[in-house]
């Protein structure tokens, strides 16, 4: 962390062989929260990038430690804040595998639904805030569009926009809201028609995919070798996607496409989120008429205590695999918990993709990372 | 690919390393000064080929500091699970940022909040506290009066 003198000092002089250093950040319009990237430039081409973080450190590890294991999840929420039903999800399925709980079957359907509704309203905002980092301010409103229906639909049932809480150990804390299913349809309707929009306006655009094809390409092997995960992986043809290599919940029995691309570059990125939207709403149909009547959670006992033991989970957020790894010694909290979360692994090769190539091009790769602050600081 | 067949390699290269199989994985409980070469030989054996570090992290038993490297390989798709012990007064692990180049944020990521040593990392400094933060928050016996991190 650079002192406030060092930071004016290192904006104004060049180094020894004409290097410029420039901040971005912690506050940037582009970074997407309090990310702070120490630039160092040769003209225009970088030369190295070194994320500093912490900004928005919560140490979230740690304060699960002394909260039990009904209320750590609502902790979880504030990590990817645009994934937060999957987070839950992943906490939640962390203490059902340490206690063996068995969920009901319609809490497992829903679950899935809650999952596909995030992920599409998350790739969603990403594409609008990514169009607006290279200029393009339009998109913005009509993904936003699109968002506000999934975001009413999570309102209904769960009474939140953002930090959902909705997934508890056991199932789901409420059943779902009686209009449900007519509203998911109609959002279903509503998106099919207008996904041709997106590519009329955005995919198909000249200039957008100038800016985009042949920039910060990731080879498969560092994509591996950096633990990148999501579509940032698939992008480089990397088969990395949880829901297929670990099936949970009722993900064995829909039918799914995993989206690989094999360019590796930011516009192979952007088609692998494209089209995993198409596919959430496949999902979506699939279930949708075919939710099972009964229970939404499973009996529990009041008091949730984890037998001695090691428990770890993964799950696919809309950014890649969500890891819970629980250390239990047999209390009411956790001893150790970590979050694996996609977004730190995601960040370590951003330094890597953005060598030696423009500053201009530097938004166009970390708009295709889809980086959430608060979940690579946790 | 069985539990014994990776017993048995990594017995082979290491032979003092133990395993504990009463998880979902298999745990290989191995001494730091054969990490290193058993960490190259797991990644370049095109058998086995453990690519892809998807969790590094550590945990605080007071008595020790345990490092703890979650293996997967992204052909065989099998697991496995790594231990390192470390001392509390000054705990030094060899890094594998090289074999790895994850475990790089990772790593450094356990030095500024455990403050084990990663010996031979190209660039081992705090990544989210302040330079001049004192103290290793993850640790046990942390306390911070002003900052309460315990609720």
């Amino acid at each position: 962390m650079y002192t406030q003198t060092e930071i004016i000092k290192d904006t104004t002089s060049n180094g020894p062989e004409g290097e410029l250093v420039i901040n971005v950040g912690p506050q940037h319009p582009a970074t997407h929260g309090v990310l702070h990237l120490v630039i160092t430039l040769n003209g225009e081409t970088i030369k190295k990038i070194e994320p500093h973080l912490g900004y928005i450190h919560r140490s979230i590890e740690k304060m699960c430690e002394s909260l039990n294991y009904r209320q750590f999840i609502y902790v979880t929420s504030r990590m990817d804040y645009l994934s937060a039903h999957i987070n839950n999800l992943a906490c939640a399925m962390c203490v059902e595998k340490g206690m063996q709980i068995e969920v009901p079957a319609r809490a497992k359907v829903i679950r899935v639904l809650m999952s596909e509704l995030t992920r599409i309203a998350s790739h969603e905002l990403w594409l609008g805030a990514m169009a607006m980092d290279l200029g393009a301010f339009t998109p913005f409103f009509y993904t936003f569009r699109e968002r506000e229906m999934i975001n009413e639909i999570m309102e209904d049932t769960c009474g939140a926009r953002l930090t959902m809480n909705y997934m508890v150990p056991g199932g789901v804390s409420i059943d779902l809201h009686p209009d449900f299913q007519q509203k998911v349809k109609a959002f279903v309707k509503q998106f099919k028609e207008r996904i041709g929009e997106y590519d009329d306006l955005i995919t198909n655009n000249i200039i957008f995919q100038n800016r985009m094809k042949g920039v910060g390409i990731l080879s498969k092997e560092d994509a591996i070798s950096y633990g990148c995960t999501g579509p940032v992986a698939r992008g480089s043809g990397v088969s990395s996607d949880i829901r297929k290599i670990y099936p949970y919940e009722v993900y064995d029995t829909v039918e799914f496409e995993e989206i690989l691309e094999t360019g590796g570059d930011s516009f192979a990125r952007y088609l692998v989120r494209m089209r995993e939207m198409s596919q959430s709403i496949r999902i979506i149909e699939q279930l949708i008429d075919n939710i099972p009547e009964g229970d939404f959670q499973a009996k529990t006992k009041a008091v949730l205590k984890l037998p001695k033991g090691e428990f770890y989970t993964r799950v696919e957020t809309a950014r890649g695999e969500l890891g819970v790894y629980i250390v239990s010694e047999g209390a009411t909290s956790p001893y150790r918990i970590k979050f694996r979360s996609p977004g730190f692994s995601n960040l370590s090769a951003l330094d890597h993709m953005v060598r030696g190539s423009k500053i201009g091009d530097l938004m166009a790769t970390m708009g295709t990372l889809d980086l959430v602050i608060p979940d690579i600081d946790r | 690919m069985t539990n014994e067949e990776i017993k048995n390699f990594i017995t082979s290269v290491a032979p003092s390393a133990t395993f504990d199989e009463t998880g979902e994985w298999l745990n290989v409980l191995a001494e730091p000064a054969t990490w290193k070469e058993l960490a190259q030989r797991l990644r370049s054996s095109s058998e086995f080929q453990f690519d892809y570090l998807f969790c590094l992290t550590c945990i605080d038993w007071k008595t020790h500091l345990t490092v703890v490297y979650h293996l997967s390989s992204s052909v065989h798709r099998h697991t496995i699970v790594i231990k390192v012990k470390a001392e509390t007064a000054n705990p030094e692990v060899e890094t594998v940022s090289d074999i790895w180049r994850t475990a790089e944020f990772h790593e450094r990521e356990v030095f500024e909040l455990f403050g084990v040593k990663f010996l031979h990392h190209p660039d081992l400094r705090k990544l989210i506290l302040t330079d001049d933060f004192e103290g290793f928050p993850l640790r046990k016996d942390f306390e911070d009066p002003i900052n309460m991190i315990k609720l």
